[in-house]
């Protein structure tokens, strides 16, 4: 520590000219930071009283230096920070400054970060006062109205704000409390007061309730971000806002309303026109580019059935017939379905058929065009449609015939043998089932294999057909 | 129907507005009261957000609409002529006097105001027209004014809406045209876009009529914008944040606004009931960034989405552009371009400034790199200094994991 110590007493806490005035005399005459005691008129007693302190010797009459015009703008916020070291770092800065006006660019050096922080809060804080300050109006003796605030800003900004209510307001009288100084405004000229308290504030306004029933009608309840809240809207402003003491309830009334909705949601819908709302479906589909596969096949092939079906049969894709004729399940391993589901005794006219991706995927072989599996990022892409199928009809039972559907359904690869023959419970509250694709069956080269894969197929269908009445 | 007081009136037509994103009331040109005998009011350039709601959205302007009733019977839309709500309507002077009330108690930057249509997309834009009328002329408002202006209306109404609003928004409502056929049946997307089309050469004549003479006055000066439903139809959000560039360049609009599909009570039941997580509105919000600032192309940000369209929820685009493309990185903070370092998943405008500004005065170790930055451990992956190089980290395969934070707490309510 420094022997000698100079003190100098500011007039108040935002005094920049006085800070200014001493720093640059201290610096002229190369006194060290650490040497010098900061005070405010005032406050905190005298503490260094004790201290020997050296009056500040004077400046020459040439003794001005420059200084960039960004450390006076920064300076000039800065001084309003409460932190108590400010006047000592600023001086320091000040310093560095003069031996080399380049130094704010050094924006990696801890001083230049630390003064910079605490422009940067005071700036937040001077914000928040244009956001968060409430006025409340009063009758004033003389008939005309006067609108009071009452704030509680975290540095001392008070004075260094009053310019932006001046200008917005500058046809209204005005007074805003802080618990450091007033300041009142008529109209024409700006006075300061002293400190006040938050009861010398008046306690209402009778707008106030109009502007909460706005806040809490424009809130929307169907999404919650209270992170998102807290982050701008510090809780330490809430007390001198009037619409805060809502923000519980609202919270509260979201959570039981989104519980309801979720309620709501797992139960088919009654008495809307689930038809309608397929039929758009489809013809939205039909100009679907959610993945590649649109731009080689002939057409969108979107599932059919009734509307209120209980049942949805989930295949593939759509082969190369299915393509040209825009409906599923019209080729060969369609035919095949058909008759097995004849067989099973189930009606097609009563099901929904569709598919888990709903453009053709093929290489082109000469004249023909090879079917392709399609991949995970397909099935993915195509996932909407299938989603938005199942939120129209909400089927009782879901059959996923090859591995392609069974993807689609569990949103998981899952391996058919394992899988088959037992009902699996949905994440939308369905029942699904799992069986073979049909153009498996077709694929079997050994008549006797292919026959019994049939009857399994059919036992499959059987089976769903039985737990679609036992449903019932 | 029974008289609705103001406060029933607002309760209604401020519920039926809260699907609109957009509360912005920055970008346009400074003016005040200061010295002025009569009227209140000023913008300062930077928006003002006077409150925050616990959907985590800014209250910065009085949002309502002038009335709830509409002839239009679009899908997604609270307001449609078949939903069962409650209707109100303002008169033009109870909304000015609403504004008025709550701009002199500090509680808004000023008025948003948009409308059902009713009797004819002429008269509603003539009534949203007249007060902004009334409180510019007769009131002197100098507060901000954001009008929604209705495609449909006779171009020279739109136009008006422009003198004596800072910004103008027409609603393009959704990412494609066969969405908007499914679920606004009767709007037109021809109508839309030469509606946004009109509204952008007005606004250009402005700025002309304005470097020509100086007594012109502002035409729209905070420009204008445009809103799109997400999760509604079928768009991926690689096809998203195609639209919204093609939107920006074609219209030069300000803003473009997303807002997530969120289920409207008594919803029609063409609608899907599911909702998109609020987590992909926040993603795409930030490709918008990115197009915007970052200097990031449409197709760039399409590149980070995955093999069926859509942005990883669990990680920022930005992040996930550099997983995928890890050959840009390591990136050397002391020598690279600026466009390079903007590249950094981690880095925002403001901290790469300060890189670009420090590192003229000193080499930049990691530490320095520390203090300039949120957090030095996002960045450390993708950056070397003369003390650091991230020899394995850029090639580990877990680096996705390593990074990705857990947003459980946004996605509680959302699924």
């Amino acid at each position: 520590m420094a022997e000698i110590l100079h003190r100098v007493t500011l007039a108040a806490q935002d005094d920049f000219e006085g800070w200014r005035e001493a720093a640059r005399a201290l610096v002229m005459h190369g006194v060290p930071p650490e040497s010098v005691v900061w005070q405010v008129a005032g406050e905190g007693g005298d503490l260094f009283s004790a201290v020997a302190a050296m009056p500040l010797p004077p400046v020459g009459g040439d003794g001005g230096f420059n200084v960039p015009r960004g450390f006076i703008d920064i300076a000039r916020t800065a001084i309003a920070h409460r932190d108590p070291e400010r006047f000592a770092l600023l001086h320091a800065l000040l310093g560095r400054i003069r031996d080399w006006p380049g130094a704010l660019a050094d924006r990696a050096d801890p001083l230049v970060r630390r003064v910079e922080t605490m422009a940067r809060q005071v700036r937040r804080d001077m914000h928040k006062m244009h956001a968060f300050l409430r006025f409340r109006e009063i009758a004033e003796p003389d008939g005309a109205v006067r609108f009071v605030a009452w704030f509680e800003p975290d540095h001392h900004i008070a004075r260094m704000n009053a310019g932006f209510f001046v200008r917005r307001f500058a046809t209204m009288r005005w007074s805003i409390l802080t618990p450091e100084v007033t300041l009142h405004w008529d109209g024409a000229s700006l006075c300061e007061g002293p400190a006040a308290q938050r009861a010398d504030a008046p306690a209402g306004d009778p707008v106030e309730q109009v502007w909460r029933t706005y806040y809490a009608s424009i809130f929307n309840p169907a999404r919650l971000k209270i992170g998102a809240m807290l982050k701008e809207m510090p809780k330490k402003y809430w007390k001198n806002m009037p619409e805060t003491a809502l923000v519980p309830e609202l919270i509260a009334g979201a959570q039981a309303r989104e519980a309801g909705m979720i309620r709501t949601a797992a139960k088919p819908q009654q008495g809307h026109d689930r038809k309608a709302a397929l039929a758009a479906l489809a013809e939205e589909a039909r100009g679907c580019t959610r993945c590649d596969l649109h731009r080689h096949a002939t057409q969108t092939v979107f599932g059919e059935g009734p509307a209120n079906a209980r049942l949805m049969i989930v295949g593939e894709q759509p082969g190369d017939q299915e393509d040209l004729a825009g409906r599923p399940f019209v080729g060969p391993a369609g035919q095949l379905f058909d008759r097995a589901m004849a067989d099973a005794g189930l009606d097609r006219g009563s099901v929904y058929v569709t598919n888990a991706v709903k453009h053709f995927k093929f290489v082109p072989r000469g004249k023909r065009r090879l079917h392709q599996s399609p991949n995970g990022g397909e099935i993915k892409a195509c996932r909407w449609w299938y989603e938005q199928e199942r939120l129209v009809l909400r089927p009782r039972l879901t059959l996923a015939m090859g591995a392609t559907a069974a993807r689609q359904m569990f949103g998981k690869i899952v391996t058919i043998s394992a899988a088959r023959g037992r009902a699996h419970r949905l994440e939308d509250g369905g029942e699904g089932w799992v069986t073979v694709h049909p153009s498996f069956l077709l694929r079997v080269q050994d008549e006797a294999d292919r026959r019994e894969e049939y009857a399994r197929f059919v036992e499959d269908l059987v089976q769903v057909k039985e737990r679609l009445t036992a449903l019932d | 129907m029974a008289q609705l007081d103001i406060k029933e009136k607002l309760a209604i037509l401020a519920d039926a507005a809260k699907y609109d994103a957009s509360c912005a009331s920055s970008g346009t040109k400074q003016r005040d009261s200061a010295g002025a005998k009569r009227g209140i009011g000023s913008t300062e350039g930077m928006g003002i957000c006077h409150a925050y709601a616990p959907d985590g959205r800014c209250i910065s302007l009085l949002k309502i609409l002038l009335t709830n009733s509409c002839v239009f019977d679009c899908h997604y839309c609270i307001n449609r002529k078949s939903s069962n709500v409650r209707r109100a309507r303002f008169t033009v002077e109870e909304v000015v006097n609403l504004t008025l009330s709550f701009y002199r108690r500090n509680y808004i930057e000023g008025l948003f105001l948009s409308s059902g249509i009713i009797r004819s997309s002429d008269y509603t834009m003539e009534r949203i027209v007249a007060v902004a009328r009334s409180l510019r002329e007769e009131h002197g408002f100098r507060g901000y004014i954001h009008l929604k202006t209705i495609p449909d209306a006779d171009p020279d109404l739109i136009r008006l809406a422009g003198i004596h609003a800072d910004r103008v928004s027409i609603n393009i409502e959704l990412p494609t045209a066969s969405g908007l056929k499914r679920l606004a049946p009767e709007k037109s997307g021809t109508r839309i876009a030469g509606a946004m089309a009109g509204m952008r050469a007005a606004i250009e004549d402005g700025h002309d009529a304005r470097r020509r003479y100086r007594s012109a006055p502002d035409y729209a000066p905070a420009g204008q914008s445009t809103q799109m439903i997400v999760g509604a139809d079928s768009a991926n959000d690689g096809e998203i944040v195609r639209t919204a560039r093609r939107l920006y360049d074609r219209y030069a609009l300000r803003r473009v606004y997303y807002s997530a599909f969120s289920p409207i009570p008594d919803a029609s039941a063409i609608l899907p009931l599911r909702r998109p997580p609020l987590m992909r509105e926040h993603r795409l919000y930030q490709s918008d960034w990115l197009m915007r600032f970052y200097g990031f192309g449409a197709e760039e940000v399409a590149q980070a989405a995955g093999a069926d369209g859509m942005l990883p929820l669990d990680i920022d685009p930005k992040l996930a552009w550099a997983l995928k493309f890890r050959e840009h990185f390591p990136v050397d903070v002391n020598r690279a371009p600026r466009e390079a370092l903007l590249r950094i998943p981690g880095l925002g405008i403001k901290a790469v400034d300060a890189i670009v500004a420090a590192r003229r005065v000193r080499m930049l170790r990691l530490d320095d790199l520390a203090r300039l930055t949120v957090s030095i451990a996002r960045i450390r992956p993708f950056v070397t200094t003369p003390d650091w190089r991230p020899t394995t980290l850029t090639d580990r395969a877990d680096l996705r994991r390593a990074l990705a934070s857990p947003e459980r707490q946004l996605e509680l309510f959302s699924a």
